[in-house]
Formats: structure tokens, sequence, C-alpha cells
């Protein structure tokens, strides 16, 4: 029932707004949480219970009630105490079957004492073909609402943000803290769960209401405070890089910024408990923070006849709330005056209170019985809190010097206590967020002189906890975590089955790993462990809070795609040719421009180009690069005439194969190395360790000038003459033949290097060209070479041609484990050099006896291409696999390239291939790893 | 996230920065005995894994791409030096 205007009341009852609740419409008004207006409309009863499907009523009222968890339209678990509601929205309950009234899982209840903690473990452990079916049959039992899958998008953003000070928190003491942090030079970012600022302010007395107009009219006034209401800080990582998860920014549904601050302030306030009682779950027992702000924020009146169990002034500040909204307050019982609960009874709902020996009627009992500091922060700032027994309440203590904390979490006070403690701590957070700044100014390479503002710190005024009962289960049993329905009993009798430890209890009965995550429930579950266990509360400790501290959608945390792209110069001539895209790490390279097979055919018999611009390429400048590539490569570079082109294999310590390429020696102390695409940037990190580390020594200058050329390919016994008509260089098969290298001027460009070399196993030379110009030299080649037969092809082509010719591809054809001599590259594995990188790890392989081998292997039946990662079988015995297979548009039969164990490499050696469909195809490892022109006589003509 | 107060850009993420191994002398094999490869996959292989703080090397390889060696504590990651590779006091 709505109330008449309350002073502090947010909804604006000038504008309705109609939703409906499990298809009942309902009105509420601007301003109200889902569950206000609910409540407004007279709905008690919001959930069922996880386990026993028991009715469960408003709990607290905000973003940490565990009952009033609900399906809004498409989106599943909203957090209905908090969420603000919007004109039209349909909201429903979870897991309830048929209705959220009439539930046929409650009839667990019944059956409640067979599930006991370990009930799932010990009930499903066996027989084990069976779990796929209980899976099935549990996932309906389980809670969660519905996930549209027929909506496939939405949009979430990502921002980085670069604040001085981060404030957790927006109530009084934060609010101060941020407005002293930002007078003394600091940009803020402060940061509040809620929609408003002001914690427990807004739901306060008058003098409270106006204590937060002052205080929100300084934060608005202040340019350096960024305001973030609705967002809540997920996590605090090392040297406070803090992730902030604003909800609803307005352009998208969330949006995860990454903050790196240079102080924290936590100024998290308190969390009120629940008591533990018989009874404690059932609708119409509520947190007295529930109460106030219900009739405070909301004007909703929560019940006609009350009972107030209370231990603190908030409880009997409920109680005042209470009398002025109308609620008859039947009684007051006060702990501080050994007052206490025995339980609670009702059917469905609250009807009756037992106090003592005596039962009050009653639809409403609100306890005050206590306040827990969330320490999440904290924590993972490396804080262990401690025990106050006189204050029953862990306190946070050890932190370190860039964060701080303030507020309820530190002690109590009144405003004017918290707003002091709160300007000293946001004082002292600007100096050393100051003087951090300054530092990261000053080794930062700049024109400009760091500007230090001196802010001298002042130590903060005395806030402590007040004196407060131990009050965490009455003599009854009850629940002590609402999301998961475990009791008090499961928690005793997990303690007394052998988990006597905290994090063991925890982990057994699930307490505190529902969705509230502990946040109400985590100090009563302490408390009852250690009750069960005859230690003491401190002695018990606390479970370890883990980010994040709230709920993250996995939308949130991926965000927008912000990952790189690159493109060659050619790309768009690709795209307009049609060509298929193909993404190969960070590249998007022409997969092939409609036929694959054709362009095969194309280059064996014509010519055609490739653009091969991701190849890596390396400038080496020095007297001692001889020496880097004697180290870096397994073979012998010392005689490389200018001019000439080697082919080379470069191995990690561990001996296995990590990159192959070729390096031209284009003059005096002058070479270019090439890596594969995917190598590219491996090998230069790897060619910078040793200069940088082992050789710095060494005369040799590395550029990386990948980006710097583009790169074509130009194959096809008419590449010699197609290439001669753009350029000078005497391109005569004597003049510059195999394995050279050449530079010179192509189309007119000047600096191309031409390299005489051949991956697809045709006459072909390869052009790096200054990447301005490429896009014209390649026009320049389709256009000269239209009567040669010129066509472009893609990277199928390569790799079907590459594989004809057995030519592996490292990280294809080669995995993690796969050493030099494995490869067959034994006349590339120099074990004579004095030393090279992997020699030691290749000496034993080559002593040891090879285990495996890399082999050309063709089916007997050439029609059958068995997938890449086939394995082959001796027996039961897996003994190789399949790492490349195409059917060969060159041969006409199908072409692999395998790895067999050592005993199997010998020409003709049958194998079994298990292809995917279960049979096995017969095959024969080939003499030669090229199945096309073993002798290379098309390569070198 | 760390951050790594590189000697020649600044302070910046601990992203833009690898972890390259603890530092150490590459061993000069000699014979391949099982003492000699035991010694090589001492190298190779075996981490300390210590409490405290540990020498190690870094790679700035989205910054000056330079190799660092830095002192990290390996419990409370605090970095205490960072110094260009091979120049630690």
């Amino acid at each position: 029932m709505r109330l008449s205007p309350q002073s502090g009341e947010i909804i604006d009852r000038s504008s309705p707004l109609p939703f409906t609740w499990n298809g009942k419409p309902l009105t509420g008004h601007v301003g109200d949480t889902i569950v206000s207006a609910m409540a407004a409309s007279g709905v008690k009863v919001f959930s069922r219970s996880l386990k026993y499907h028991r009715k469960r009523g408003i709990l607290t009222a905000n973003y940490l009630d565990p009952n009033t968890i609900l399906q809004v339209d498409d989106e599943p678990n909203v957090r209905a105490g908090h969420r603000r509601l919007e004109a039209g929205m349909n909201v429903s309950s979870q897991n309830t079957w048929p209705s959220l009234e009439f539930d046929v899982k409650s009839a667990n209840q019944a059956v409640g004492r067979f599930l006991a903690p370990g009930f799932y473990y010990k009930t499903f452990i066996s027989p084990r073909p069976m779990w796929p079916m209980y899976q099935r049959v549990l996932r309906r039992f389980s809670h969660g609402g519905r996930i549209d899958d027929q909506v496939t998008s939405d949009h979430y953003d990502k921002r980085y943000a670069h604040p001085d000070v981060v404030v957790a928190g927006a109530g009084p003491a934060g609010m101060a803290a941020a407005i002293a942090a930002a007078k003394a030079g600091a940009s803020v970012m402060l940061v509040e769960e809620e929609y408003r600022l002001g914690g427990h302010l807004r739901y306060g007395s008058a003098d409270d209401l106006e204590a937060l107009a002052t205080l929100l009219a300084e934060v608005e006034a202040n340019n350096n405070i960024e305001v973030l209401a609705n967002s809540v800080v997920g996590a605090r990582y090392d040297d406070n890089w803090i992730m902030i998860n604003q909800r609803d920014p307005g352009h998208v549904r969330e949006r995860l910024i990454s903050a790196r601050a240079k102080t924290l302030v936590v100024a998290a306030g308190t969390i009120e408990r629940p008591y533990v009682f018989e009874g404690n779950d059932l609708p119409g027992v509520m947190l007295s923070g529930a109460v106030r702000r219900l009739i405070n924020l909301y004007a909703v009146k929560p019940g006609e006849r009350a009972v107030v169990f209370t231990a603190n002034p908030e409880g009997d500040l409920a109680a005042q709330d209470l009398s002025r909204a109308g609620v008859e307050v039947v009684e007051v019982v006060d702990a501080r005056s050994g007052g206490d609960l025995v339980g609670a009874k009702g059917r469905g709902k609250l009807s009756t209170v037992e106090v003592g020996d005596r039962s009050v009627d009653a639809d409403l009992l609100v306890t005050s019985v206590g306040w827990t500091a969330p320490t999440s922060l904290l924590n993972m700032a490396g804080c262990r809190p401690v025990y106050d027994q006189g204050a029953a309440r862990f306190v946070p203590t050890d932190l370190p010097d860039d964060v701080l904390v303030t507020g309820g979490m530190v002690g109590d006070g009144s405003t004017e206590q918290l707003v002091a403690h709160g300007s000293v701590i946001g004082t002292n957070a600007a100096a050393r967020a100051l003087k951090i700044r300054a530092r990261w100014q000053r080794l930062t390479p700049s024109a400009l002189p760091p500007a230090l503002v001196e802010v001298v710190e002042e130590s903060a005024p005395d806030l402590l906890p007040q004196a407060h009962p131990e009050l965490y289960r009455a003599s009854t049993h009850g629940f002590v975590d609402y999301s998961e329905d475990i009791k008090s009993k499961d928690l005793i009798s997990a303690a007394n089955e052998g988990y006597n430890l905290m994090e063991l209890n925890k982990r057994y009965t699930t307490v505190t790993m529902g969705p509230i995550q502990g946040k109400l429930e985590v100090a009563n579950a302490v408390a009852i462990h250690a009750e069960a266990t005859g230690r003491s509360i401190a002695e018990t400790g606390t479970t370890t809070w883990r980010p994040p501290y709230a709920p993250t959608s996995l939308g949130a945390l991926s965000g927008a795609e912000m990952d790189p792209v690159r493109y060659s110069p050619m790309h768009q001539w690709h795209v307009a040719r049609g060509a298929t895209p193909l993404v190969a790490g960070m590249w998007i390279r022409p997969e092939h421009y409609g036929d694959p097979a054709a362009e095969v055919r194309n280059v064996r018999a014509k010519v055609g180009i490739i653009d091969v611009s991701p190849l890596g390429k390396l400038d080496l400048r020095g007297t001692d690069v001889p020496k880097l590539l004697n180290f870096v490569y397994t073979n012998k570079w010392s005689k490389l005439t200018v001019g000439s082109v080697r082919y080379g294999v470069m191995c990690a310590e561990d001996g296995v194969v990590m990159d192959d390429g070729v390096v031209g020696h284009l003059g005096e102390d002058r070479y270019l190395m090439t890596t594969t695409s995917g190598g590219a940037g491996l090998v230069w990190n790897w060619i910078d360790d040793w200069l940088q580390t082992t050789h710095p020594d060494w005369d040799v200058t590395m550029t990386a000038v990948t980006d710097g050329f583009a790169s074509i390919n130009i194959a096809g016994p008419n590449s010699r003459e197609l290439l001669g008509r753009l350029t000078e260089v005497d391109l005569d098969k004597e003049a510059f033949g195999y394995m050279k290298v050449r530079e010179g001027t192509v189309a007119d460009v000047d600096g191309c290097v031409i390299w005489r070399i051949g991956f697809t196993g045709e006459l072909s030379y390869e052009v790096h060209v200054p990447a301005g110009y490429a896009l014209h030299l390649w026009k320049a080649l389709m256009e000269k070479g239209q009567d040669l037969g010129v066509a472009p092809f893609g990277v199928e082509a390569q790799r079907i041609m590459r594989l004809e010719k057995g030519h592996f591809i490292v990280g294809q054809d080669t995995d993690g484990l796969t050493q030099g001599f494995s490869l067959g590259l034994d006349w590339a594995i120099k074990l004579d050099k004095d030393d090279f990188a992997g020699k030691p790890e290749l000496e034993w392989q080559a002593a040891d006896g090879v285990q495996s081998r890399i082999v050309a292997i063709q089916p007997v039946d050439p029609t059958v291409v068995p997938e890449e990662a086939s394995q082959i079988l001796e027996g039961t015995d897996i003994v190789g696999r399949i790492t490349s297979s195409r059917m060969s548009p060159t041969l006409g039969r199908s072409i692999c390239l395998g790895v067999v164990a050592d005993h199997l490499k010998e020409p003709g050696t049958i194998l079994n291939v298990r292809l995917g469909n279960g049979e096995t195809a017969k095959a024969a490892v080939m003499e030669h790893h090229a199945h096309f022109d073993p002798q290379g006589e098309r390569l070198r003509g | 996230m760390l951050l790594i107060e590189c000697p020649h850009c600044g302070p910046r993420n601990g992203t833009e920065f690898t972890y390259s191994g603890k530092i150490q002398p590459r061993p000069v094999m000699k014979g391949s005995d099982f003492e000699a490869r035991a010694e090589w996959r001492r190298y190779l292989y075996e981490e300390d894994n210590f409490a405290g703080f540990a020498k190690e090397r870094w790679f700035h390889g989205n910054g000056c791409r330079k190799f660092l060696d830095i002192e990290r504590h390996s419990v409370t990651n605090e970095i205490s030096s960072v110094s260009p590779a091979g120049e630690a006091s």
C-alpha cells in the first residue's frame, strides 16, 4: 500500500508506469524500483527458494535481496530490489512451475531431510553412465531465469580511465572524501552502486536529508569529480588497476571501465545482517534497512502489525519510521536489554512471532542485529580483516599505502563525524595520488617538467565501531544462506562430518556461494561454523573474497571489439576481385578468388601472382650478422656470398623447430631475413633477446621491415617473361640463378628486392616492393601479363602447391614437440658448429635416435583425402598422424604429409589411416617429400 | 594488472610486457653425459618458485622493445628495481 507523501521520497507521483507481474497488470511510479512498485501494489511473495521452493518475500529491498531476483522481459536474474521500474516491463518469477502460488517442487520441503548438505554428491555419484541423464533432470530443478536465444546481439562498451583517486561508495564519508580529494587538486571518480548518492542519508531524518543536499551540491559543483552512479567497483588488482562496472550508461547496456587509479578510497559502508531463527525466511520478515527504504524512499507501507527486534540505533529508527507510517508496532524486543526472538510461524507468510514463551500476532517482523563491512576490495589489496568481538564485526587492517578506507567500514559515528573522517581520508588520498602522479610524470620522457602540488597529509579523527551485542543465531535454527537454501543445521552437520574448516564447510554446503556471494550471510556462516567447531569467530576467520565484487555480464567483459586487423596494400584489390577472406593471425588474406584448383593449374601452366605481404622481413646490418645467423639457424652462414640466398631452420633451446625462412646477402654487411608470416613477431623478439641479453657485443642492427615492404610472388613458367617486361634487372638464368637475390627497379619503383626462390615448386620470383608502391606493381603485373595468362592466386592454391612439392609448414606439419631431426633436416643441422640455439638438445636427439619422422604419404585409393590430424594406427596403437592433405589438381590424386614413428619411415611402407567416418584407408610412404617434380627441374629452369 | 616503470618509457601497463624467464647464464655444453643433460634441463625448465624478491627478465615488446632486469616480489608483486638488461647494479 502506498503511503501519503514522505519527506525524502524519490518517486514522482505524477507519472504512473504500467507494467505486468506474472501477466497481471500493475502500476508504479517513476523512481520506483520494480520491487517497491510491486510492494506498493500489495505483492508479498516474489520467489520460491532454490531447494525447498519455499515462498520468499522482501528481505533487504535493495541490490542484495536474495528473494527478489526476477525475470524482466528477456533478461534473467534481474536484481529487482535495485532495478528501476520502466514502463511496459514484463516481470515474472523464476523457477516456479506451474506458478509462483502453486509450485509442485515445493514438495521438496516434505523430503527436506534428504536434501542435507552433500545430497547431490552422495546420491548421484553412481552409476557413472547415468550422469548425462541426471544432468538433464537436475537442470530443470536449477535456479535462474530464461535466456532468450533469439536475441543475437546487444551493445556493450569498454573504457580506459586514468583518475588520480577512485572512491568506491558515495555515502556521506565517500562523498566527503571525493570533495576533499578534488579540492586538493586530484581528479576523482566517485562510484556508487545505487542510482542516487547519499548512502543511508537518503532514507534518514530531515537533518540527514539536509546534510545530503549540501554534499550533493558540493559534488555537483566540482569539475574534478566524475560521478558514476548505478555503477560498482568490481575489483582491485595490482597497482590499483580498478574494474568499474557501469550499468546502463545510456548508449549501451553496460560499460566496463578499467581505471589505473593512483589511490583508491574504499567507502563501501556496511551491510545489514539477517538473524538466524526458525521461520526467518517467511515473507513478512525483513531487515530494518528494508522497511526504512520502503517507507522513506518509496512511501510503501511494509505491513500492518509489526514486531521489531533491535540491537542498535538503526533498529530503533525503523520502529519510529513504522509508527510514523501508521504500522502498528505491537512489540519492540531490545537485544541490548536481553530480549531475544525464538522464532516465527506462518503458512507461506508470517502470522505469529514467538518472543520468550509468548506468541505475538504480526504480519511484519523487523530485525536489526548487526552490520558487516564488505571488505572485498580491501581483501583484494592484501588486507585481512580481524574480528572485533565488542563490536560484533570484522574491521579492516594492514592496508597498502595506495588504498585508504573511510566511513562505516572503519567505524560508527554521526554524519558530522563520518564527513570529517572522509574529508581527511580524501585529502590524504589526494596527497598520495599527486605524489604518485608527479613520480610517473618524472619517469615519463617529456618536454614538460612535472607539476607537483604538495598536499600535506593529516591524521584522521577517531571513528570507532560502536559496542554491539554478538547476535548471529537465536535458540532455534533457521536459514543462513537464502540464495542456496542453507540452514544453520546444515552447517553444523557438515562441520560434524569433518568439514571443520570454514573454507571446507563453504565448499561442501555451498554456503555463501549463491548469487549474493556471502554479502549478507558470511558473518552468520562463520559464527555458526565457529559454534559447531568450538572455536571463536576470530579463530575461524572469514572466507576469501575474490573479484568481481558484484555480478558482471559476459557482454561487459567481452565489450566492444578492439582487436587490431592488418591489411596488405593490395587488400582492396582482392576484395574488388571477390576474394574469399582468410583470417591469418592479425592479417586478412585472400584465400582464393573462386577456384583454387584452377589457380594451381594456371600457375603450373602459365603464371600467377600471390600477395605474400605478411611474410616477416628483418633488415640486418653490421659486421657480425654471420655470427648471428650461425647462432639462430641450425646450418652454416659464414660463406654466403653477396647476391646469394640460403634457407635456414630455427630451433628453440629445446631443439623444437620454431621457424624457417630464407636470408639474402644484399651487400657488404647487409642482409634481409624472411620469416614465416605467423612467426614474424616471434623471430623478431627472439633475435632481439639474443642481441640484447647475450651478445650485446655483436655489431648487428636489426630493423623490422615487414610492413615497409609488401611482397608479391610471381610463379609459373611465364614468370621470367612477365617480370622481365617490368625490370632492367638481368633475369637470365645464368646471370640470376636459383637461390639468388638482386636489388633493382621494378615497374619504375626503386629499391625493390627480387628473390629467385620457390615455395610453389615453379620458376618464381618474389619481389619485395616499398609498400606504398605495391598496388601499382600488382596492377602493372596484371596488365603486362595478360597475354601470358597471368591470374592471381590465393593462400589455398599456394598451400596445395607447396604440399605437392612436399614443403612443410612450421606449425602445420610440426607441433610443440617436433625437434629438428624429425623433419628430415639432417642436411641443414650442422652439429659441428661451435654453438647455436637448441644445439645441445639436437645433439642428444641425434645420439638417442629420432623417434618420429615427417614423410610424404599417398593413399592407395587416390580419391581418398584423409582429414588433417587423422590418426595412423598400428593395431590399436597410434603411430602417427596426417599433418597436411589435399587433392592435387596437378597429379589428380590425394597427397599428404604426415608424421610417423621412425620404424615406418621407409618408402613403400603401407600405413593404416583412420578416417573421420571410422573407416581405415591404406596409404603408402613415398620416397621423396615432393609428390611432384622431386628433382626440382621446374624450379631451377 | 602490474604497473612497470620502464626506464625508457616511464610507467606502463604490465600487458605491454612479457615475462622472459629468470636471469641466469646460458650454460656452455660440453659432452652429453647425464650430468650435462641434467644441468641443461635445469637451465631450460626448472623454476625456483621461491617467495621473495626474484630477479627476472621482462621484455617491453609493446613499448621500447628492450629487455629489462626486474626485481619483483613473488608474493606481493612489489617491484623494487627495473633496469636495462645486463645493467643492474
